[in-house]
């Protein structure tokens, strides 16, 4: 049981006399291996409470793919103490709100109400945690839900269907490859003992870890966790398979044609490293090609001035819309990429053109000052509207320690983007967004539909 | 259960009275041209929430469909001497974030700026000439109208775009809450910057305009800034009332053929208008029926028991006229009709027999102990007060909100759904392919 000194001060280029996000959190250890991580927000009587798990579809493998985000669902199903359908309605009697979210890296459930309910909260939190029912007839009914969010979600959605079909191409053995939701095929013959295997081997208080925002006394919070999440056991620790993406060796080319499709869609994605590539011991990726990256997406689409929708849509007029994106904080290395739709006047080959030329143009002529001073300006603007939102401020530190970062970057955020040069996003340009990383996906209609 | 249902009744309670202190103190007053200003000062973070709200939703468009929409698109490309391009970085290096859109009712223009003096000045300052000169270019003009019109073309590969669309045509036939939002594609080919113009002229007027006010700065403030943004507009008149909404002379039923492996299914009528005397007893009633979440009949009729969809809900969208009640789920081809007789029963027994006094209480706790949660972010409240002001919704109705939820009866809900709705008269909608089971 160890307090983390909480009070680190950091010196930002802040243009405000802001505190940073630090000044207001707290991070606890239980001798059990839970992470508690509490952040004072005092403006409304409310707080929120996300238990994250480190745990999601890249831990999976073929056969159960699709599984963290099934046992998610019957996470409602009840334990022997609360039974099926009674954590939504005690959530609910007391005005909360509730769900979960599952990712490629980890699955989260969260509770947002009155901050006198924290307690209650952890409560039920620590019950399902280690003693879930996991019922067979339970399961039967709900993997058909799943298969419906399955449908809505993918299948006949032909934008999120090419999303899929990209990554899935793109991806050759990094677990990425494989959907959240998971293929439909193992849904279908997923088993009760998939999920009992899963939730026994990741839902432990060493493998998780509980956010709390909202307006509380972080000691109070501190010791309502170790009532109740104290005495949960832990699980002994292993880490999933390690399978990185091996190299790849040129540009792949994916169509996808669909009866649903009446405006073609490209997809672009470059395989390219995230903080933790950096951060690894004897790395061959630097820590600020990270942040070069992130500036690079911003000035490429960081807002309607950035130079996609001026140039693309505004000036050249070869795109309906179009966008970038780019985010360092994964497990493992991810995708810069593209999504375009073109205007009625070009096609998908125009787009796809237009859009390297502009990979080009940064690789010849670094971007300019006065484009890196507005992301930076963005950037600071950005941290404080962040504010606003007790949820968000809880997401943008649940996902940084999920995906096994410090959640204290995000302090450090504005500091590390002001320090990228010119020349450093040019550099990145030049190394990473060359065709041998390059996966390209296009949505068609389907000829003769 | 009994541990839990102590808990329960201590926390109701004490929501309540918290409720009653964090409910923010709303001020109002109208401008010298005769804009409704609302604003409510939050000094915990530094930022600042402005949100012109106006009388220029769809249903103002007339025989131009798509006109309101195509004109709020065109508000952020330009105003005053600077173009589209010179405008979108002259915000970015304010660090604001501006946005406008439109529905039935309303049209806004938002503007997040940090309330930092070197950034809130200049963001007010292209505020102000988006709301007094903005440009509409010819080339811009066009350009909007071709990416509307791939916009109307994608709205056609999404089952639930169609669903909503063929919904809204079947509950208001002639009414303007008919017309597609988006326009069609010979509307909008037919938009001209004269329509855009004479649309802006008539409507963007400040008598016809609401003004929130959420943020960091003092009253004194808020009113300079409210003068500031709305001295160059015209005064103008309030557009006229829109014509009452007819009712349903019969039950109707449409398929829509799509290729798709789920059935989008929408049900419903025309429900309540903003401020009528039956929301509060529809409100509590519906959240027991189908808008509470994870927590309501049709979740655990459609969902739960049936695994019949993922998503399943009923709401009322109360509106200047009688806005619409839906009930919508999503479902494989194959289960369409075991779904929709599901979703029909459900209703009706709703209907006649109205809440359990379990279900009853259930639903008036969560909304009343869930109420500090409506308001808790600054950006909540800005739709708060545009919502009010729009809908010239009383001052205390944020602050009688718990108040009036508590006072509702088993007996007010089920005679306010008999009331307001008839399952013999039903709207259905149904998009996807019928000819699965043959298959």
């Amino acid at each position: 049981m160890r307090q983390f000194a909480s009070l680190l001060v950091i010196c930002l280029l802040f243009p405000f006399n802001q505190a940073g996000a630090a000044d207001r959190t707290h991070e606890y250890k239980l001798d059990n291996g839970l992470k508690l991580i509490v952040a004072e927000d005092h403006r409304a009587p409310v707080a929120v409470v996300q238990v994250w798990y480190r745990v999601g579809s890249s831990f999976e493998y073929d056969g159960i793919t699709g599984v963290s985000h099934a046992l998610e669902h019957m996470m409602f199903k009840g334990t022997e103490k609360i039974p099926s359908g009674k954590f939504s309605e005690i959530v609910s009697a007391q005005g909360g709100e509730e769900n979960a979210f599952t990712s490629t890296d980890y699955t989260a459930y969260f509770q947002t109400w009155s901050a006198d309910n924290v307690g209650l909260s952890f409560k039920l939190e620590a019950d399902r945690m280690r003693n879930l029912v996991l019922s067979e007839a339970e399961f039967k009914n709900e993997i058909r839900v799943v298969l419906e969010e399955r449908r809505l979600r993918t299948d006949d959605n032909p934008r999120a269907l090419l999303g899929e079909t990209a990554r899935s191409i793109a991806y050759q053995t990094s677990p990425y490859r494989q959907p959240v939701i998971g293929w439909a095929a193992d849904l279908q013959g997923m088993e009760i003992d998939d999920l009992r295997t899963w939730y026994s081997r990741w839902y432990a208080p060493n493998n998780a870890t509980v956010v709390v925002v909202g307006d509380v006394v972080p000691g109070q919070v501190f010791a309502l966790a170790k009532k109740h999440f104290g005495p949960l056991s832990s699980q002994s620790p292993k880490a999933p398979k390690n399978r990185p993406e091996v190299e790849q060796q040129g540009t792949k080319t994916v169509t996808v044609t669909s009866n649903k499709t009446r405006v073609p869609q490209l997809y672009m994605g470059y395989k390219v490293p995230v903080l933790n590539n950096a951060l690894a011991q004897n790395s061959q990726y630097k820590e600020w090609e990270i942040y070069a990256l992130d500036v690079l997406s911003g000035t490429l689409d960081g807002g309607p001035s950035a130079r996609l929708p001026r140039e693309l849509v505004r000036e050249a007029k070869i795109a309906a819309s179009v966008g970038a994106d780019y985010s360092g904080a994964s497990r493992l290395a991810s995708l810069f990429s593209f999504s375009a739709a073109p205007s009625a006047e070009h096609t998908l080959e125009e787009l796809k053109t237009a859009i390297i030329a502009q990979i080009e143009r940064l690789k010849k002529e670094p971007p300019t000052v006065a484009e890196l001073e507005r992301i930076k300006t963005q950037v600071v603007a950005d941290r404080i509207f962040q504010r606003d939102s007790m949820f968000y401020q809880g997401l943008i530190i649940g996902t940084l320690d999920s995906v096994g970062l410090d959640w204290r970057l995000n302090d450090k955020y504005v500091e590390k983007i002001s320090a990228v040069t010119p020349e450093q996003v040019q550099a990145v340009a030049v190394k990473y967004l060359v065709p041998e990383r390059l996966t390209i996906a296009k949505l068609l209609p389907r000829a003769g539909e | 259960m009994k541990h839990y249902l102590t808990t329960i009744i201590f926390c109701v309670s004490l929501c309540l009275s918290l409720a009653v202190h964090a409910t923010p103190e709303i001020q109002h007053w109208v401008t010298d041209n005769g804009a409704r200003v609302y604003f409510v000062e939050a000094p915990e973070i530094p930022i600042l929430d402005v949100r012109f709200v106006f009388d220029a939703g769809s249903s103002r468009d007339g025989l131009e469909t798509g006109l309101a929409q195509l004109t709020s698109s065109l508000l952020g490309e330009g105003a005053g001497e600077f173009d589209a391009n010179v405008f979108k970085e002259m915000v970015a290096d304010t660090g604001a974030m501006f946005s406008t859109g439109a529905l039935r009712d309303m049209a806004w223009i938002s503007l997040r700026s940090l309330a930092d003096k070197k950034y809130l000045a200049p963001a007010l300052a292209l505020m102000e000439s988006v709301l007094s000169k903005p440009r509409f270019d010819d080339d811009t003009v066009q350009r909007r109208k071709a990416n509307t019109l791939v916009r109307i073309k994608q709205e056609k590969q999404s089952p639930s775009a169609i669903a909503s669309k063929a919904f809204y045509k079947a509950l208001y036939d002639k009414h303007p809450y008919a017309a597609e939002m988006s326009g069609t594609e010979a509307s909008v080919t037919a938009l001209s910057r004269d329509n855009i113009v004479s649309f802006h002229r008539k409507y963007y007027v400040a008598k016809n305009a609401t003004i929130a006010i959420v943020g960091a700065v003092t009253t004194e403030q808020a009113k300079k800034i409210a003068t500031q943004l709305s001295k160059g507009i015209a005064a103008g008149k309030p557009a006229p009332p829109l014509p009452a909404v007819g009712s349903l002379a019969a039950a109707s039923s449409e398929h829509v053929e799509f290729p798709s492996i789920q059935s989008h299914i929408k049900i419903g009528q025309p429900g309540i208008k903003r401020g009528d005397p039956d929301y509060f007893p529809l409100l509590v009633g519906n959240h027991v029926l189908g808008g509470g979440g994870l927590v309501s009949i049709l979740f655990d009729e459609i969902r739960d028991k049936r695994g019949l969809s993922y998503s399943v809900n009923s709401h009322f969208t109360p509106m200047a006229e009688l806005g619409p009640f839906t009930a919508s789920l999503q479902t494989d081809n194959s289960q369409v009709e075991e779904a929709i007789s599901v979703l029909r029963e459900q209703i009706s027994k709703f209907v006649s027999d109205g809440p359990t006094p379990q279900a009853l209480e259930a639903a008036k706790q969560n909304l009343i102990g869930g109420f500090p949660l409506r308001i808790a972010s600054n950006s909540k409240i800005l739709e708060y007060l545009g919502m009010i002001g729009f809908y010239r919704l009383p001052l205390d109705y944020l602050t009688t909100f718990p108040d009036h939820v508590a006072e509702v009866t088993a007996d007010d809900v089920r005679t306010a759904f008999q009331r307001r709705l008839n399952p013999e008269k039903m709207v259905l909608v149904v998009v996807g392919r019928a000819d699965t089971k043959d298959e």
